[in-house]
């Protein structure tokens, strides 16, 4: 990928505000690193890192700018800014950061080259013809490559969601307990029903207690694949029991309407588990006085 | 193909052995109310293990079925409903509101014991 607006610039003239813009940036890199730096801390940008972590990273942005300048190509650049977003987006660093140290970069640049051609209002068109839409490359790529990288952690951490196991354990004779943990997507909801039934025909499960204590909230959808579950579970003769729903399940459970004669709820899972007992003709009573 | 309905002291027992056909399902529906009534029969189970499809006219039938023989005077449980098709009936909206399900022969069983028992030993 090229920088378009460089080259239909050279085509137009000259290489000249190019070059001298990549010489004026290089001569005075110390101090414009710095300039930058100074306005990225300023503005309260990638507080996530520590100031020497900053002006390291911040020189090497600050040279593969310049060196996207100089090539006119954005290969490395890209190459770059996913590396860095690799390592920052753990850190929990933001995009408004990320495309607000560059923006910072280019504004930078750009009042250093008002302060040069300052005299020489001609020059200083071609000098900004040439820089701004390089600058806006810039940006875009490193914007860019820091949404995609992002886009793919999120897209593995689902994948990692999605490939937990969902147990479903047999806590007694003809009972089955499901815990489960984590957002409910419905490709996850389906196949914690299927795990559900199958348990059921394989254990001859007469009562399951799905526990949700560790889900914090569900769509519609998914709660309405919540109130199917159940029906499905009785008609393998098998009663089933919620436990744990937080104030924001119940709510939408009840703005989807359930009808709360076909599901049985009980607050928390060693309730689930006593009511389970009862349903089964379990009594648990202690043997002994408990050690002190 | 016609479902045997099978004798078992109090209760009739009814095995659908494969899939069947509209009238095969009334025709069955028929024979069992009939038969409740002239075996004085406690409870009926319907055994549908070997079905991988219920539709709704199945369901819809069956349904009736145990609410006809629940007039005169007996139980009815549905066995055997596979996983899969438990899910996909659900999720047509054919939920079998009213009728005793349980998840084989032996557990059916067990249920109506559990349900005639007072009648039984009168």
């Amino acid at each position: 990928m090229g920088l378009t607006g460089l080259q239909k610039d050279s085509k137009r003239a000259s290489d000249v505000p190019l070059r001298e813009i990549v010489a004026h940036l290089a001569e005075n890199r110390a101090q414009l690193r710095e300039e930058w730096v100074r306005r990225i801390t300023d503005a309260q940008l990638l507080t996530a890192m520590t100031k020497d972590e900053l002006f390291a990273e911040a020189t090497s942005v600050y040279d593969s700018y310049v060196d996207a300048l100089e090539t006119r190509t954005l290969e490395s650049l890209q190459a770059y800014a996913q590396n860095l977003s690799e390592r920052i987006i753990p850190r929990g660093v933001e995009t408004h950061e990320v495309v607000g140290i560059v923006l910072l970069l280019r504004d930078v640049l750009a009042r250093s080259l008002f302060t040069k051609y300052h005299d020489t209002p001609a020059l200083l068109d071609r000098v900004l013809d040439a820089y701004e839409p390089a600058a806006n490359s810039i940006a875009i790529t490193v914007a860019v490559g820091f949404v995609r990288e992002r886009e793919r952690v999120i897209r593995q951490q689902q994948e990692s969601i999605r490939e937990l196991s969902t147990p479903v354990l047999q806590v007694r004779e003809r009972l089955l307990i499901q815990p489960i943990i984590g957002v409910i997507d419905p490709h996850r909801a389906r196949q914690l029903t299927e795990q559900l039934l199958r348990g059921i025909r394989d254990t001859r499960a007469r009562v399951v207690v799905i526990d949700i204590t560790g889900v914090a909230a569900m769509d519609a959808n998914v709660a309405n694949h919540l109130v199917l579950t159940v029906e499905a579970a009785r008609l393998l003769g098998a009663s089933v029991i919620v436990t744990g729903l937080s104030p924001e399940i119940a709510q939408t459970l009840v703005n989807i309407g359930v009808d709360l004669g076909k599901m049985r709820t009980v607050g928390d899972l060693q309730g689930g588990i006593e009511e389970a007992e009862r349903l089964l003709g379990y009594k648990v009573v202690p043997v002994a006085e408990p050690q002190a | 193909m016609e479902v045997p309905i099978l004798k078992q002291g109090p209760y009739l027992i009814a095995i659908i052995q494969s899939a069947l056909a509209d009238a095969d399902i009334v025709h069955l529906r028929d024979a069992l109310v009939e038969k409740v009534g002239r075996h004085r029969s406690l409870g009926v189970i319907i055994d549908v293990t070997a079905l991988d499809v219920m539709d709704s006219f199945a369901t819809g039938t069956l349904r009736d079925m145990a609410h006809m023989v629940r007039l005169r005077g007996a139980e009815t449980v549905i066995v055997g409903i596979q996983p899969d098709v438990a899910f996909a009936m659900v999720h047509m909206g054919l939920k079998m509101e009213g009728v005793a399900t349980a998840l084989d022969l032996e557990e059916g069983l067990a249920y109506l014991d559990q349900r005639t028992r007072a009648v039984r030993h009168r």
